[in-house]
Parts: structure tokens; C-alpha cells; sequence
């Protein structure tokens, strides 16, 4: 599919010279999210490779939830369809995705050593560098500063100090009038996003990560029951009984629209609270996690998205050269500054700019190079049905159905089950 | 996934001969080969496209479900045999027959199908009685009737979707308002309603199409019936029970069993709103979450396998009881 270059963009007054002769361009498609500022930014980013190049670029929206674009993309690779040039791709698939997708390696150049290498290796599988690190992610906790004061109130350390201040803070402003305020906002519904969750509530009492890197499922320990249990008794006292069917932009709305105090969320919020029409810009601050007792530890499950470029490609070169060009140093700046989406890059987590655009990537730098990590190597093929079976078990303690004891013994039979025969 | 069920459309078998009478077919007519010939030869194209659109599917389905097929790699698979279907391993079950999500969706599957094809009768009843009878601005309202069948269902069920969300949906905000609920209800998140919600929007939708055909029974009624009910002064209710039903039941049947063969192999309506909770999760949303979300090609194609197999069984009683049923009124 080529053709003329007919159309090009302006963008922040740069005139760009419009190609006249027989250039031929080409179109990559490519696929980004669309949760908050993404599609934004990614639209943005493209363009500003268009007007360097001289090729089109089409983005096409994907679903919100994990869940469902992973099907969707399952869908499009196993019918290996070339619609799609590039895939946005999630932290835990590039497992899952690998055979579909060729080695990058041969077009970075070794650009790859600035990143986290920890995510350079997850990206890496059977010594092919399968995609290219776009933005890292990490559980944070949000918290009104404003209310916080006036109720003085600490920011919470631990799970239980968040609990009483939420209490405390929330029967307040209910009583001033505040008949829609919330203590604590999070993501409750049966999808990836509660995996994300309730593995951040289990690793800060100490209570590991579902299966360990051995392979060993691990879940069924006292830790992870006393986790469960705490965050089933939030549902309906300090958080709504519709959490259980929240994500991450339910969860953003409420807080946003000032109807919260806390809320745990990805980093991409903070921009978008800090917006000019956010109703509550500059009230808002930014930490870790809260421990598991005195004894827990800060746990941010880590997230992220990746870039690779489908085996299915018809311009695989050039899309190539779109990926390296989103995943570099200068446009991951710019995401950051603008959608303060995470770099993968250390550097840029001193570069002065970026830290007075996002204070906190400073503050929680650690959080984010630290992240806890989903138990999708271990588990290899079967992640998706580990990580389902752990989303129900979790839901059904949150809304009620069981007990973390009974659920918890349950979810271990089951992925006892699923690997029965090695993951 | 494969999974097609042939409409019931031929009832009316034919094999020439009026039932009761033996013939002796001992050597058919030379006219008779011919006209066998002609049939064959127009019903090869038809055959042919089915073979390629809905018979090759199927069986591609039904192998791979003795397979280890992922998504990640299609084209490597091992045999596995009867593994996906039922196996005893190191002192348990596993496979699709052992797994109590998959009973359950069974379940699920066939209290969605009594409880809205049972409730789209009676509605649909309603309404075609309703539309029979003469007043101004019929043509009207039956048109409007269509309208939720007319809309497609990832379309109505979207809608639905938002109007029952519990935060900003406008069901809640009426029920609220109405006090005749305290706080907003959680429609399609909530275990106990869960279901309801999917069978009522499910019922919206379809109720149009059991009106329209049970109101096309209706249209062909004879009037002297009635007529007669009416000079010996016979109650209505009992017109309708005596009269009516009877009359009206073969074509109602078949409409049941449309509505009934679409009802277990129900997707879209119950994904859109529900998405994969166990509480709604139906045959075919199972057999989807394994073969695409878990990428287990093998697996999720033999749930596929006995989807279809389940259908097929109630369709070929339902042909056979048809044909007995037929022939027998011939």
C-alpha cells in the first residue's frame, strides 16, 4: 500500500515543508491505549516521526481493560494478520506474544543498555528482544493534601493507619454535607487490574507473589489471608460496594471529581489531576504504598507497556524504526513531562525538567525500579489462567461469597491443578 | 467457534409418499430418477457452501479438540485424545467434564434459557393479541414493537449497560427517585441480580420476535370460530384456552425452539454486560475465555465440541418428535 504523500500535519506552529515528488510513503499502524491522556500522547508522538520520515501513521484504539485487548490481539496474531504493524503490549504477554513478534535487537543498535534491565530481560525471550520498553508502571497511593490538613491527618504509612484516617476523614465530610464522599478508591472489578491490586496488598504483609519463582504456589499462607481480609472489610465502609466493578478510570473519576480522599491508582493520574479543569489541582499528593503493619514492607506491583512489532508486519523496517523512535530518550521525556507516564530510562529520572513536571519520580524511585513483579515468568503459557483464578478468589472474599481462609485453600488447590505438570 | 445449528426448516419431509400407504418401490419410475437427479444436482452449490462455511469449522473444532493447540503457536499441537474432555491424573478428575466452572456455566446456560424464552412467550402472547385486534394506528405500533429487535444486540446490550451502570445509569436514578430503592443497586456486578439483569435485557430485545410470529399465527385463524364462540355466549378466556392456543400452538412451537436453540448458545448479550463473571458466564463465553483468553486452543475447542454436540442432540429430537408429529397428521 503505497501512495503519495498528499497530507501533513502542523503541529506547534512547525511549518513543515510538504514533500512534493514522487516520494513514497508508507503507512505503519499501530495500536495504544486509550486510558486517560494515552491516545493523546500517542497520537502526538507519531506525528512527530511522520513529519521526520515522511510516512503515515494510523492509530487504532484497542479496549481499555488488559483483558480484553489481549484477546483482541490473540485474534489478530493467530489469524496473522499484517493490520496491525505495532502492538502496545502489557508487561506480563511478552511470553505469551513472543513467537509473533520479530527481534528488535538487529534494529536498536544496542540503545537497549539505557533502560531498566530488568525489564530489557522480561522483554527478552529465548535471547530474542521481543519489544521495547515504552513506560514502566508502579502502584501508587493518591491522597487529598488539603483534607489531609484540615482533618490533621499523617499520610498513611500502613494498610491500618489508612483504614482509621479513611474512617475518620470520611464520617467528617459526610457530616459537613458530603453525602457522596469516599476513604479509599481502588480497582475491585474481576480483571487483571485486581491481580494487580491485591498482589500489592499480599507482597506488603510479607505474603509473596502467588506462585514464587521456583514455580511453587505459594498463596495459602497466614500473610496473605490477614491481606485479604483487610481489604474485604474496606468494601462497604470506607470504599463503595461498587468498587468490585471499578478500573482504573472508575476509580479516577470518583477521586477527581473530589468525591474521595484516598485512591491507588498508576501513575498516569497525576497529570490528569493536575489538569487545568480538575477540580482538584494542587490538592493532590503522591506516595507509596502503605506497608502491611509495622512489620510489611511498600509493594507497588509492577506494570508497564512495551512496544514490539508483529512478524506479520509488511513493513516491519520501518516499524522497527517508529518503535525506537517512541521508546527514545527524548520522546519518553516528553510523556513524561506531558502524561507523566513513567520512563524506562534511569537517566530520566534525575533530569530536571522531568522532576518538576512529576516530583514524586524522584521521591519513589525505588518504588519503580523495585516493583513487584507478576508471577508471569513462572507460570510461563498458563499466566493468564493463574491470574484469573487468583482476580476471582479475590473478588469473591471482597464481595462476601467466602472467606480468605476458604478461598485462599480453594485458589491453592486450583493452581496446584494448573501446574501440575510444570507451568 | 464452530458453532452452527442448522434451523429447523425442514420439517415438512417429503419422501413422495402418503404415510400409511406401503408402496411398493420396488423400481422407480424413469420420470421419478430424473426429477431425483434434478434435486441433487440444485442442491449441490448449497451443499458445497455449507461444507465450506459450516462443516469444515466444525470439524477443524472437533479435531483440535484432541489436541494441546495454543494460540501462541497454532501450528504445533500434539494428540492428546479424550484429555480436554474427561481424565483421571494422580487421583483426580481434570478436563472440561470435571470442571464445576464449566457445570456451572451449563446451569447458568439453561436457567437463562427457560427463564427468557418462558418469559418472551407469554409477553409476546400479550402483545400479538394485543396487535390482532382492530384499533387506529396499528401499522404504527406494531412497526414500533420491532424496534428493540431491529437494534443488534451488542448495540442494545451496550446501552443496557449503561443505563444500568450503578453510579450514573439512569434505571437507578428513576428507582431512586421513585424511593422505591435506598441507594443505587449494582446491576450487573451483584451476584443476585446479575442474572436477572442479562434475562431482562434479553427479554427486551427478543420479546418483539415471538409477538411477530405468534401474531402472524393469529392473522390466519379462521374467523366462523369465533363466531360461533361468540352466539353461544362462551367467555373469552375460555374461547382463548379452547380455541385459540391449540390453533395457534404448532407455529408457536417453532417459534419456542428458535428462540430456544439461539438461547443456549447465547453470547453477546451476556459478555457485554457481565464480561467473564462466573455468575452469567454461559456455555459459549466459557468455550471463548478458554480458547482466546487462556490461548488453550484444545481446551476451549472441546467445550465448543460439547456446546455443540448439546445442541445438535435437542435438535434432532426435536426433527425426530416433528416428523412423528407430521406424520401422524397427514
Amino acid at each position: 500500500m503505497s501512495r503519495f504523500n498528499i497530507k501533513h500535519w502542523f503541529l506547534g506552529g512547525l511549518a513543515a515543508a510538504s514533500l512534493v515528488g514522487g516520494l513514497q510513503a508508507e503507512t505503519i499502524t499501530i495500536s495504544c491505549g486509550a486510558v486517560g491522556a494515552e491516545r493523546q500522547l500517542c497520537e502526538e508522538g507519531t506525528r512527530l516521526w511522520s513529519e521526520k520520515t515522511g510516512h503515515e501513521v494510523q492509530v487504532v484504539s484497542t479496549p481499555n481493560s488488559a483483558t480484553e485487548r489481549l484477546s483482541l490481539y490473540q485474534q489478530l496474531l493467530a489469524a496473522q494478520s499484517g493490520d496491525v504493524d505495532i502492538f502496545q503490549i502489557d508487561v506480563v504477554w511478552p511470553g505469551m506474544l513472543a513467537n509473533h513478534m520479530i527481534d528488535l535487537s538487529e534494529h536498536t543498535d544496542g540503545v537497549e543498555e539505557e533502560h531498566f534491565q530488568p525489564l530489557i530481560s522480561n522483554n527478552t525471550v529465548d535471547g530474542r528482544l521481543v519489544a521495547m520498553p515504552w513506560f514502566t508502571d508502579a502502584g501508587v497511593l493518591y491522597y487529598r493534601k488539603d483534607l489531609l490538613e484540615k482533618y490533621d491527618q499523617p499520610v498513611p504509612e500502613t494498610w491500618e493507619q489508612l483504614t482509621a484516617t479513611a474512617e475518620t476523614v470520611m464520617a467528617a465530610e459526610r457530616e459537613a454535607g458530603q453525602d457522596k464522599f469516599w476513604g479509599f478508591v481502588w480497582q475491585g472489578r474481576a480483571y487483571e487490574g485486581l491481580t494487580c491490586d491485591a498482589l500489592e496488598w499480599v507482597a506488603s504483609y510479607n505474603g509473596g507473589t502467588i506462585v514464587n519463582p521456583d514455580g511453587e504456589v505459594t498463596i495459602n499462607n497466614p500473610a496473605a489471608k490477614k491481606a485479604l481480609t483487610v481489604a474485604s472489610q474496606w468494601v462497604g465502609t470506607i470504599s463503595p460496594k461498587s468498587v468490585l466493578n471499578y478500573t482504573e478510570e472508575e476509580a479516577r473519576g470518583v477521586f477527581q471529581s473530589g468525591n474521595a480522599l484516598f485512591m491507588r491508582n498508576w501513575p498516569y493520574a497525576w497529570s490528569l489531576t493536575q489538569s487545568a479543569d480538575s477540580p482538584i489541582k494542587d490538592r493532590v499528593g503522591v506516595v507509596a504504598l502503605p506497608r502491611g503493619e509495622e512489620s510489611g514492607q511498600h509493594a507497588g506491583t509492577l506494570g508497564g507497556w512495551q512496544l514490539a512489532v508483529s512478524k506479520y508486519s509488511n513493513n516491519s523496517e520501518l516499524a522497527a524504526d517508529l518503535v525506537l523512535y517512541l521508546t527514545s530518550f527524548q520522546e519518553q521525556k516528553r510523556r513524561a513531562i506531558q502524561g507523566s507516564y513513567n520512563p524506562t530510562i534511569p537517566a530520566l529520572y534525575r533530569d530536571e525538567d522531568v522532576l518538576a513536571a512529576v516530583p514524586f519520580f524522584g521521591e519513589l524511585f525505588e518504588t519503580f525500579k523495585n516493583g513487584v513483579a507478576r508471577p508471569s515468568s513462572a507460570t510461563g503459557d498458563k499466566y493468564g489462567r493463574v491470574s484469573n483464578a487468583f482476580f476471582n478468589s479475590v473478588h469473591d472474599v471482597l464481595s462476601g461469597e467466602a472467606n480468605a481462609d476458604q478461598a485462599l485453600s480453594k485458589l491453592e488447590r486450583d493452581l496446584r491443578r494448573l501446574g501440575r505438570r510444570g507451568w | 467457534m464452530a458453532i452452527s445449528t442448522s434451523a429447523p426448516n425442514n420439517t415438512k419431509t417429503h419422501d413422495g409418499s402418503p404415510s400409511g400407504a406401503p408402496l411398493a418401490r420396488s423400481r422407480p419410475s424413469r420420470i421419478h430418477r430424473q426429477r431425483l437427479r434434478a434435486a441433487w444436482l440444485c442442491l449441490i452449490p448449497m451443499l458445497l457452501v455449507l461444507a465450506a462455511v459450516a462443516g469444515w469449522p466444525l470439524v477443524r473444532t472437533i479435531w483440535f479438540s484432541f489436541t494441546d493447540a495454543s494460540f501462541s503457536n497454532i501450528s504445533e499441537y500434539g494428540w492428546v485424545g479424550l484429555e480436554n474432555y474427561l481424565v483421571y491424573d494422580d487421583g483426580a478428575w481434570y478436563g472440561v467434564l470435571a470442571d464445576p466452572t464449566w457445570w456451572q456455566s451449563v446451569w447458568n446456560t439453561l436457567f437463562f434459557t427457560v427463564v427468557s424464552v418462558g418469559a418472551e412467550t407469554v409477553l409476546g402472547l400479550i402483545i400479538a393479541l394485543t396487535l390482532n385486534a382492530q384499533f387506529r394506528g396499528r401499522g404504527l405500533i406494531r412497526a414500533a414493537t420491532l424496534i428493540p429487535w431491529a437494534v443488534p444486540t451488542i448495540v442494545s446490550a451496550k446501552m443496557w449497560g449503561w443505563m444500568l451502570h450503578d453510579q450514573f445509569g439512569i434505571i437507578n436514578d428513576v428507582l431512586m427517585t421513585l424511593g422505591i430503592i435506598a441507594e443505587p443497586l449494582n446491576w450487573t456486578a451483584n451476584a443476585d441480580l446479575s442474572m436477572w439483569a442479562v434475562i431482562m435485557v434479553d427479554v427486551w430485545k427478543t420479546t418483539p420476535f415471538m409477538a411477530l410470529l405468534t401474531l402472524a399465527a393469529l392473522q390466519m385463524l379462521p374467523s366462523d370460530c369465533y363466531e360461533a364462540a361468540k352466539v353461544d355466549g362462551i367467555h373469552p378466556v375460555r374461547v382463548f384456552f379452547k380455541v385459540t392456543l391449540p390453533l395457534i400452538l404448532p407455529a408457536l412451537m417453532v417459534a419456542i425452539i428458535f428462540r430456544v436453540l439461539d438461547a443456549l448458545r447465547v453470547f453477546d448479550v451476556i459478555y457485554v454486560l457481565t464480561s467473564n463473571s462466573e455468575d452469567t458466564m454461559s456455555m459459549s463465553v466459557y468455550a471463548r475465555q478458554q480458547l482466546v483468553q487462556f490461548q488453550d486452543v484444545g481446551y476451549g475447542s472441546a467445550a465448543s465440541t460439547v456446546l455443540f454436540l448439546i445442541i445438535a442432540l435437542l435438535t434432532i429430537t426435536y426433527l425426530y418428535l416433528g416428523r412423528k408429529q407430521i406424520g401422524g397428521e397427514s
